[in-house]
């Protein structure tokens, strides 16, 4: 027994006085098995969901087992494969392992980026300049065709229109309801504002199907089933189909009204924490001073709360510029009310114009760029008051 | 007038209160509206507004008639199984790889770290229609032959998720106390570990308020479900969108189906609500 534990504390000490620096070289075990995991993990993984596509029946054809087999191959595979890549990288000796680690956590996260966003971008303004099919370059024949056509340019003109009309609504609208909330009791406010946020919970689809109805038409004489409708005609109207009344844009503007509905209670959130955030004294000192609520409101609280605004305002922007789903399941872009992301949509699809889709994204693209320009101003404040 | 006061001393707004009803009462209407029809038979439905339904309760034809047909009928219940395949791997997946570079953007300094985050920044409101024609022609038969499945969907919305979900969560980290991480590694931990052990768990508020929108994303998601999904992978938020495009038979489905397709966003919206809030706060566009 004594000899026992007399012979393995020298042992022991031998062992970590023989090697101290272990640490510091390559662990071939570390990156062997490292290596050989991650591409273990994609090999499976990739048979797993051939296998999910070619030989159902090995599944039992059944759907329900293909996807908990697949939401746990996909979840634990991801984390399999971090797992076999810090391995490697800490089987790497110590000066390049310190060096290397934090590219192995940035790089697998920027890699779906770069091949998600980054390079189909520039792939996209190259393709714009390509035919149908991508298979030979036209030169600038898409572009010309894009802007030779009036619905082009009618996309256009009511992509701006939506551009002029949402943002500027949804903030409106967001700002008067922060505020008013503000002023309820909190129990009141509570429930007031999970009433105008909950439409955010819906898609675009559903909510187009909600509206719909609101929006139905039945023939004169029969009772009406759609809500706007029926005030209408309670008011002593004619039925109107009204998604086709293109006059004064008034079925863009109440496709509008689905966005602006979904919308509000994000802006509304936003602004409601702002004002929370606006000091007291300030508004008591306004209040001494005299000033009359709706001076409080113009002069203290809106200068303070300017930057949330702003926020709020390109992030609806940003958004609305590409809105595509409610046009699409609602008239797709008839009745003049087409827009750009949804004229995209068709070339790409129905019309399997690559070229002329393309082109059209480029546009889209452009249109953004100077959004970049702020979102990394808007970053670099947002460091500097960090 | 003296004014009221409520609990907390503050005066009582009757302006407030009746505005705020107003609008509380207009934002719930249309889908009161398509909940009552959604039980309501097709005839009744077809010759009666469905106020009259909420109005003369007892003297309407209630049925659940509609769900059961669009369940079966229309085929929802497989884009429902569809749907929740799609939607939590395309939203953990993107998690999982976020944290890790949101880590090394909050806590190692390495070259170039500045300019691949500002390349970060800039992506986000890149418009994601850039992406379908390339990737259609990467996954599709042209390339990979997996466009059709779910993995291309999962790909897809992790790319489109990553810039936002490392934002979201490097603004959070980057508030949580430096010292325990520089304590961690004194004690010998490796990054790898403090990541594991301390950073992951600390930043969970964040990870669930990515997650909740990121869900609500790909659940509602039209676009790239139709896309890229064969017709038995698809969606439900596809299904409804192409039960819209019916006339006459199977219309009455239409209110049913999209009831059924609202249903888990709302109840994930509202019990993780608290969460979302906070994660939009952080101040953030998606591309």
């Amino acid at each position: 027994m004594t000899a026992d534990t007399s012979a393995a504390a020298p042992r022991q000490r031998m062992r970590t006085g023989d090697d101290p620096d272990a640490h510091l070289r390559t662990n071939p075990l570390k990156l062997v098995i490292g290596l050989v995991g991650m591409l273990a993990i994609v090999w499976g993984l990739a048979n797993l969901f051939l296998a999910f596509a070619y030989y159902p029946q090995w599944f039992g054809s059944n759907k329900f087992i293909i996807g908990v087999l697949a939401i746990i191959g996909g979840v634990g595979g991801a984390a399999l494969l971090f797992y076999f890549l810090n391995m490697f990288v800490e089987g790497l000796p110590r000066r390049l392992s310190e060096g290397a680690i934090p590219y192995a956590f940035v790089l697998p996260g920027l890699f779906f980026v770069a091949l998600m966003l980054i390079y189909p971008t520039f792939q996209t303004i190259n393709y714009s300049f390509a035919n149908a099919d991508s298979t030979a370059y036209v030169g600038l024949q898409n572009y010309k065709t894009i802007f030779g056509s009036s619905e082009f340019w009618q996309s256009v003109v009511n992509n701006v229109l939506w551009l002029l009309v949402v943002p500027a609504v949804v903030v409106g609208f967001g700002v008067i309801v922060a505020v008013l909330a503000d002023k309820l009791s909190a129990s009141g406010e509570k429930v007031a504002k999970s009433m105008i946020f909950l439409p955010m919970a819906i898609s675009a689809v559903g909510a187009s199907a909600i509206w719909l109805l609101i929006y139905a038409y039945n023939n004169p004489g029969q009772a009406q089933t759609g809500l706007l409708n029926a005030i209408w005609v309670g008011l002593g109207g004619q039925p109107q189909t009204w998604l086709a009344i293109s006059t004064a844009k008034l079925n863009s503007i109440l496709l509008m009204v689905i966005l602006i509905w979904l919308q509000v209670g994000f802006a509304m959130v936003l602004l409601s924490s702002a004002i929370k955030g606006v000091p007291e004294d300030t508004i008591e000192a306004a209040r001494i001073d005299g000033a009359s609520e709706l001076q409080i409101f113009w002069r203290v609280i809106i200068p303070q709360i300017k930057g949330t605004i702003i926020t709020v305002f390109v992030t609806v922007f940003i958004m609305v510029l590409k809105i595509f789903d409610i046009v699409y399941v609602t008239t797709n872009g008839a009745y003049d009310t087409n827009v750009i992301a949804n004229l995209f949509f068709n070339k790409l699809f129905a019309q399997s114009e690559a070229g002329q889709a393309t082109a059209i994204v480029v546009v889209l693209l452009l249109a953004v760029t100077p959004l970049i320009w702020y979102q990394i101003k808007h970053f670099r404040d947002e460091e500097a008051n960090r | 007038m003296s004014r009221s006061l409520m609990k907390d001393g503050r005066p009582r707004s009757p302006f407030s209160m009746v505005t705020m009803a107003i609008l509380a009462l207009l934002w719930t209407i249309p889908t009161l509206g398509l909940l009552v029809t959604s039980f309501r038979s097709r005839d009744d439905a077809a010759t009666s507004g469905w106020w009259t339904a909420l109005l003369n309760p007892f003297g309407s034809d209630w049925t659940t008639s509609n769900y059961a047909g669009a369940w079966t009928g229309a085929d929802l219940s497989s884009g429902f199984i569809n749907s929740i395949v799609v939607a939590i791997p395309a939203t953990v997946i993107p998690i999982m790889f976020a944290a890790f570079a949101a880590y090394a953007f909050t806590f190692m300094d390495f070259r170039f770290k500045e300019l691949i985050f500002l390349l970060i920044i800039a992506v986000m409101v890149v418009p994601i229609q850039v992406a379908f024609q390339p990737m259609l022609n990467i996954l599709g038969p042209r390339g990979l032959g997996i466009s059709g499945e779910y993995i291309s969907v999962w790909l897809l919305h992790t790319g489109f998720g990553m810039p936002l979900c490392i934002y979201t969560l490097r603004n959070y980290m980057s508030t949580l106390p430096r010292s325990v991480v520089e304590s961690a590694k004194i004690d010998g931990c490796s990054h790898f570990q403090t990541f594991w052990r301390l950073v992951a768990p600390m930043s969970i508020p964040a990870i669930a308020a990515f997650a909740t929108l990121q869900f609500l994303w790909v659940w509602n998601d039209l676009l790239i479900a139709k896309l890229f999904l064969k017709s038995e992978n698809t969606t439900v938020i596809v299904k409804l969108q192409q039960l819209l495009g019916t006339q006459g038979q199977g219309a009455e489905l239409l209110t049913a189906g999209a009831f059924i397709s609202i249903i888990v966003p709302m109840i994930v919206f509202i019990t993780l609500q608290r969460f979302m809030i906070r994660g939009m706060t952080s101040g953030a566009v998606k591309g």
